[in-house]
């Protein structure tokens, strides 16, 4: 048996290489599908080696191993051919240092012409380092299934020259995908894209990829009083504050500082500021709606049609409205919506807050119950029945809450 | 082991034991009773190793069929008879016996309804075929 603790210690500084060694190969001009095959290999030997046999130097372990399993492939390979007019894309020069083989390597993994379900599975593997079972856990596929993604997201690459800088943005899309899809799994995949955002921003002064880091940050610090013991969701205004994490409020703040400082706003600098501002208040009471309904403002006005191009913008923005200007003006906020997104429970749900908000119980219960018949994840689901039948046994006759 | 799939049911089914609101109607102590109930279920089956799977169903359906070459699909979200079938989930599990799947699904079907009672429920027991032939 392995003993846990060191084997997961091992892990970590283990998966940090991964980046370095798959760029330094592709650099050195493997074919990325083949390297990274081989470094998949490596790591599961390195998984089963080194707690009995820690190597002096990891990096230049995995690289040998890789190497082996590369000429081994190789020399295995009939069509041997077809590999030498395959991409030999020409060596990069100079630098090489962390933050640049990461990036490197995210722009192959978030390649443009890729389905995002692939950038996802494709970046956990190649970049974050974790196996194809750890990935196929996360999202609660069968292993099969998830190593076929990642083949024919390697074979999709194939012949694409992967010397050329890709699509910040699509990274930070991908980034942000797998930190949403991490609070439910079995595999930290919030903690995961927080480590890969942090690697990212070494690597690029672009502000937005700090703004995503800082998001991820200021929103993974609440986590902890997220959830009640039995699983139950607590919403902000009810959660313990004293739970949240405030070593990462700290540097979710100073991150975002310092991307504001560079005066290029965007999306994730917005969102991040909001969540800053949610964090920052002692109690739910003392939030200051004032100064996130203006940062609201600023994302809704980032698109040109706000209702139709980013209608998870308005919906919060209502929200602000309604603790602002009360929830009647939040409510006729929410209305512009409804064509947009008067299907989905999230629209109802901000409904039942604000008629809430506004006194009107049996209105509430009702939007929370229609939410309930919309959701799509089992917690929310519970969470908003519970929400309705609790306002609706508070707004009955003869009750005063 | 033969495995069984235990359905819950939206809507259809034999006549109800007895007839019941929507659980948003109810109060809200039976809400948090049935749901702890449901989540006990799960336990005591990944306790006894009779536990495979569960999982829960949305309510919004689409039919969906061929619609002929190089026609798009054709789909269609009713209208639906009343009574129709909906099933709302499930607990697939792997059992001893056809026996041992008819008494799990008695324990579900006492879950607690509106002031504690048991909803009485009805669940519908499908043994799932096995991939390989017996080796009997």
């Amino acid at each position: 048996m392995i003993d846990e603790p060191a084997r997961r210690l091992d892990e970590g500084a283990l998966r940090a290489l991964v980046p370095r060694v798959l760029a330094g190969l592709v650099r050195r001009g493997e074919d990325f599908d083949a390297a990274e095959d081989a470094l998949q290999e490596a790591l599961l030997e390195a998984l089963r080696v080194w707690p009995g046999h820690p190597p002096r130097d990891p990096r230049a372990w995995l690289a040998a191993v890789a190497t082996r399993r590369l000429v081994d492939a190789r020399r295995s390979e009939a069509a041997r051919n077809r590999r030498e007019e395959a991409t030999y894309a020409e060596p990069r020069s100079a630098a090489t240092e962390e933050g640049d083989d990461t990036l490197f390597l995210l722009f192959c993994c978030c390649h443009p012409d890729l389905a995002p379900a692939s950038q996802v599975a494709l970046t956990l593997r190649a970049v974050g380092g974790l196996t194809t079972r750890e990935i196929a856990d996360a999202f609660y596929v069968p292993e099969a299934t998830m190593a076929q993604r990642i083949s024919r997201a390697k074979r999709a690459l194939q012949g694409r020259p992967l010397d050329q800088p890709g699509d910040l943005a699509v990274v930070l899309r991908v980034l942000y995908l797998v930190y949403t899809a991490g609070h439910a799994g079995r595999v930290d995949l919030a903690g995961e894209a927080i480590r890969l955002a942090r690697q990212l921003t070494l690597a690029t002064e672009e502000p937005e990829a700090r703004g995503l880091l800082a998001l991820m940050l200021l929103n993974h610090a609440r986590l902890p009083a997220r959830f009640d013991p039995e699983g139950r969701i607590v919403t902000l205004d009810r959660q313990d504050r004293g739970r949240w994490n405030t070593g990462e409020i700290a540097e979710g703040v100073r991150v975002l500082q310092s991307a504001l400082a560079a005066q290029r706003p965007g999306r994730y600098q917005v969102e991040a500021a909001i969540a800053a501002l949610h964090d920052d208040a002692a109690s739910a009471a003392e939030t200051d709606w004032v100064q996130i309904l203006a940062w609201y403002d600023d994302l809704v006005g980032l698109t040109g049609d706000p209702v139709r191009q980013d209608p998870a913008a308005v919906l919060g923005r209502a929200v602000a409205v309604g603790h602002v200007l009360g929830a009647a003006a939040g409510l006729r906020e929410t209305d512009r919506l409804r064509e947009v997104l008067g299907q989905r429970h999230r629209w109802h749900a901000v409904r039942g807050h604000l008629h809430e908000l506004g006194g009107d119980l049996p209105a509430a219960a009702t939007a929370y119950a229609e939410a309930a018949r919309r959701a799509t994840d089992v917690a929310e689901r519970d969470h908003l029945v519970r929400q309705a039948a609790r306002a609706r046994a508070a707004g009955l006759p003869g009750n005063i809450e | 082991m033969p495995k069984y799939l235990l359905l819950k049911h939206y809507r259809g089914g034999p006549e109800p034991h007895h007839p019941f609101l929507p659980m948003d109607e109810w109060a809200p102590a039976d809400v948090e009773a049935h749901m702890a109930f449901l989540k006990h279920v799960g336990e005591l089956l990944e306790k006894n190793g009779e536990f495979v799977d569960a999982q829960a169903l949305t309510p919004a359906r689409t039919w969906v069929r061929y619609g002929g070459p190089d026609a798009a699909p054709v789909t269609t979200d009713g209208p639906l008879p009343e009574t129709s079938d909906l099933v709302a989930g499930w607990y697939m599990i792997d059992v001893e016996s056809f026996e041992r799947a008819v008494e799990l699904a008695a324990y579900v079907s006492s879950e607690p309804g509106p002031g504690g009672e048991p909803l009485y429920e009805w669940i519908d027991v499908r043994e799932v075929m096995s991939e390989a032939p017996s080796d009997n």
